[in-house]
């Protein structure tokens, strides 16, 4: 990671976005939109979980491509422990 | 400060001589930082994959639980993080740049936004204490079956659910603890002009600690207090 120095503005209009996202998430959770409120929640929070690591945590400036491998496989980990587990679960009735 | 391994003694204190070069210094930190950040994903992941399976198998209990939890407060709380992050975010740009005032000052404002943040969650709590919605002896969730007759709550399965929140933002809230007393220990080496534009891999660091506790939150926030909050028919 050779030194990058992200500008204050882009710092602030990434907050500025954070900012909106999280009113606009607890607004749209009060508006009746059958299966799609957990959609939209899931889909509002994985935005701001990327631009925090996009850009407060240089993941966009970071060079060293191991670091990006070390990020994704363990998304990837993470992912297997949600869907199988839920795919046994949601397979079996528990009482 | 020579890029050349062979050059040893001529580099400045801030660059240990196993490594070749700063910028290898600072990466082989971050990648480390990254690693433990992984285990720490899988570590919330094993309390996030509990709270799917619950959620799937007592969806009204969980529905009525998350109604029950102050929205106004989540969302201030969850914009009290933001901020934390936008200063932690800036000084590293200031450390970056060598301006030791603007970061100790940065670091001082990330700390008042940590302690409102657990203070915040302190008051939400004590209402939760207030109102018998700690799992237990005493617990109690009549009030839930008044306000939502037109569910079925089952006090167990009520039960599950306030216990995962506990859980949840007990081990967030220990990790911000955790975060504070990181940060305070930067505030006071920066105060000391520790940290340089050579030298600033512990600012980076404990950022990216910080960042990775407010995504935590990030998700926590829709997922215990925006469970459904549709007007009821």
């Amino acid at each position: 990671m050779s030194e990058h120095i992200v500008s204050s503005k882009l710092y602030i209009g990434i907050w500025a976005a954070l900012m909106v996202l999280t009113v606009v998430t607890a607004r749209v959770a009060t508006i009746d939109l059958g299966p799609f409120n957990t959609v939209v929640a899931l889909v509002i929070a994985t935005s701001k979980a990327l631009l925090v690591i996009l850009f407060f945590m240089h993941v966009k400036y970071a060079s060293e491509k191991l670091t990006k491998m070390v990020i994704v496989s363990s998304i990837f980990w993470l992912l297997i422990l949600l869907f199988l587990s839920l795919a046994d679960y949601s397979t079996r009735r528990v009482g | 400060m020579s890029d050349s391994p062979i050059a040893v003694g001529q580099h400045g204190p801030e660059l240990r001589h196993h490594f070749a070069s700063v910028e290898q210094q600072r990466d082989a930190a971050s990648l480390g930082m990254w690693l433990f950040l992984a285990t720490e994903i899988m570590f919330f992941g094993g309390m996030f994959c509990a709270y799917l399976i619950y959620r799937m198998n007592y969806f009204n209990e969980f529905a009525a639980g998350s109604r029950s939890l102050d929205l106004k407060w989540g969302t201030i709380n969850t914009m009290v993080l933001i901020c934390s992050s936008l200063t932690v975010a800036l000084g590293v740009r200031a450390a970056q740049m060598g301006k030791r005032k603007l970061l100790v000052v940065l670091l001082l404002l990330t700390l008042v936004f940590g302690l409102a943040f657990l203070g915040i969650k302190g008051i939400e709590w004590y209402d939760k204490y207030k109102e018998h919605h700690i799992p237990g002896q005493s617990f109690n969730a009549d009030d839930l079956v008044r306000d939502y007759p037109q569910i079925h709550i089952d006090q167990q399965h009520e039960q599950i659910y306030f216990s995962l929140y506990f859980a949840m933002t007990g081990l967030h809230a220990l990790h911000m603890i955790i975060g504070i007393g990181i940060f305070a220990f930067l505030t006071f080496y920066a105060w000391k002009g520790r940290y340089t534009p050579e030298y600033n891999t512990p600012i980076e660091i404990g950022g990216l600690y910080w960042h990775f506790v407010d995504i935590v939150w990030i998700y926590l926030f829709p997922l215990l207090y925006l469970i459904d909050r549709r007007p009821l028919r």
